[in-house]
């Protein structure tokens, strides 16, 4: 589906509901009743105060904001100290897609339960980095499919979009009268029928 | 097919509040598989997910009206209302952006394929989708008729013209055509014709011709 990708997610952003739907550990600060069922290791009916649970971010987001903060945040185990000290040595060996999809949207909202303030700097970090790679990549199309692979989801795009520019402006360098050509869906759904 | 018993395996294994918000991340999920496409509408799972939200407001009022009555016990319900509410809103979120991204999709369709969809794509939109297609293709009709004099199509001319006249291979039997001009050509399979440009634009969009240069 082609949507376009803004900077700022928006509400129906799809990549957003992704993100927000992984989980970070957290650990409850008040009893709740009637809400045992969250806790998968007990069968009772209410959820005690002091219990530990990993959550996704969009519930969790809800319940430590306000005045009364129903349970107090950690941060997810990618972004603590052990992880981001690989980052700091060096952020170009890494395999983001395996640390997480979406680990700069998952990063952005995690950096509000980290009071060090670390997280916001190493994801910087991190990205600017591993820009300078992909953007390398992506200008020297010797495509390997493997590099790809080590990308998470807003590197991928970004790959992708310059990949495309870069074939597009090459088009119009080398040959200046304009083909015309089937329109980008029909294409595919033409592929698609093949197989 | 992967696809669907995936779904099928969520809808079996959803409890009432074990999988808070699970349905309806599943649902966007399914949307995320297909690039470039629309997947099946999934009216299970769709109606699954509003009676999840149903459920969850049916509760929260239950728990609110309790702790009306007796005071006392209004604080200690309170997490568990901003806990549900919270799981509702995040299911109505889901929902809209659902139905949103499929529609968006559809609005591309409208420009890529024309006013004629195939019919395995048609045949994954809901009863709303394809109303709200035939509308928004209507509409569409009606704005272009009334630019300039005699109306201007704007989904073809998307590359400055060299000629007048192309010349394009036929990909599909397209069977008879009637140009402008009002004379007919037969359009046979891996035929090739030289024919004006202004007749064959859109046939080009939409993948009978291939345009040679």
């Amino acid at each position: 589906m082609p949507l376009p990708s803004a900077y700022c997610p928006n509400y129906y952003a799809i990549d957003d509901i992704l993100a927000t739907q992984e989980r970070t550990p957290c650990k409850f600060l008040v009893n709740v009743p009637k809400l045992g069922v969250l806790n998968p290791s007990t069968t009772e009916k209410d959820l005690a105060i002091g219990t530990s649970l990993e959550l996704p971010i969009w519930l969790v987001l809800e319940m430590s904001t306000g005045r009364q903060p129903i349970v107090s945040p950690e941060l997810p185990k990618i972004y603590r100290d052990s992880y981001c000290e690989i980052l700091q040595a060096d952020a170009c060996a890494v395999d983001l897609h395996k640390f997480n999809l979406y680990f700069y949207e998952l990063g952005s909202y995690a950096k509000r339960f980290d009071r060090k303030g670390a997280v916001h700097e190493t994801l910087l970090h991190t990205f600017r980095i591993r820009f300078r790679q992909l953007m390398d990549l992506a200008d020297n199309s010797i495509s390997d499919p493997s590099v790809q692979q080590r990308l998470d989801v807003l590197e991928r795009r970004l790959f992708s979009d310059s990949y495309k520019a870069r074939a597009k402006m090459n088009s119009w360098l080398v040959e200046t009268g304009a083909t015309m050509e089937a329109a980008n869906m029909v294409v595919n759904h033409k592929k698609r029928k093949k197989t | 097919m992967v696809n669907i018993n995936y779904i099928k395996f969520c809808n079996f294994f959803i409890f009432p509040l074990i999988c808070l918000g699970k349905k309806g991340y599943a649902l966007v999920k399914e949307l995320s598989r297909c690039e470039d496409s629309i997947p099946p509408y999934n009216t299970d799972l769709v109606k699954a997910v509003s009676a999840e939200i149903k459920q969850l407001i049916d509760q929260n009022t239950e728990d609110a009206n309790a702790s009306t009555e007796e005071s006392i016990g209004a604080a200690s319900f309170l997490p568990t209302v901003r806990i549900r509410h919270a799981a509702a809103k995040r299911n109505m979120r889901c929902l809209m952006a659902y139905h949103y991204n499929r529609i968006r999709c559809l609005r591309t369709m409208r420009w890529e394929f024309g006013s004629v969809l195939p019919g395995d794509i048609k045949a994954n939109l809901s009863l709303a989708e394809v109303e709200w297609f035939s509308k928004y293709s209507r509409m569409l009709a009606t704005y272009m008729r009334s630019v300039g004099d005699e109306g201007i199509n704007l989904a073809v001319d998307l590359k400055p013209p060299k000629a007048l006249y192309i010349e394009v291979r036929c990909l599909v039997d397209y069977g008879k055509l009637e140009l402008n001009d009002g004379s007919v050509i037969l359009l046979k399979k891996d035929s090739r014709h030289y024919l004006p440009r202004n007749d064959c634009e859109e046939l080009i969009r939409q993948g009978v011709f291939q345009h040679i240069v």
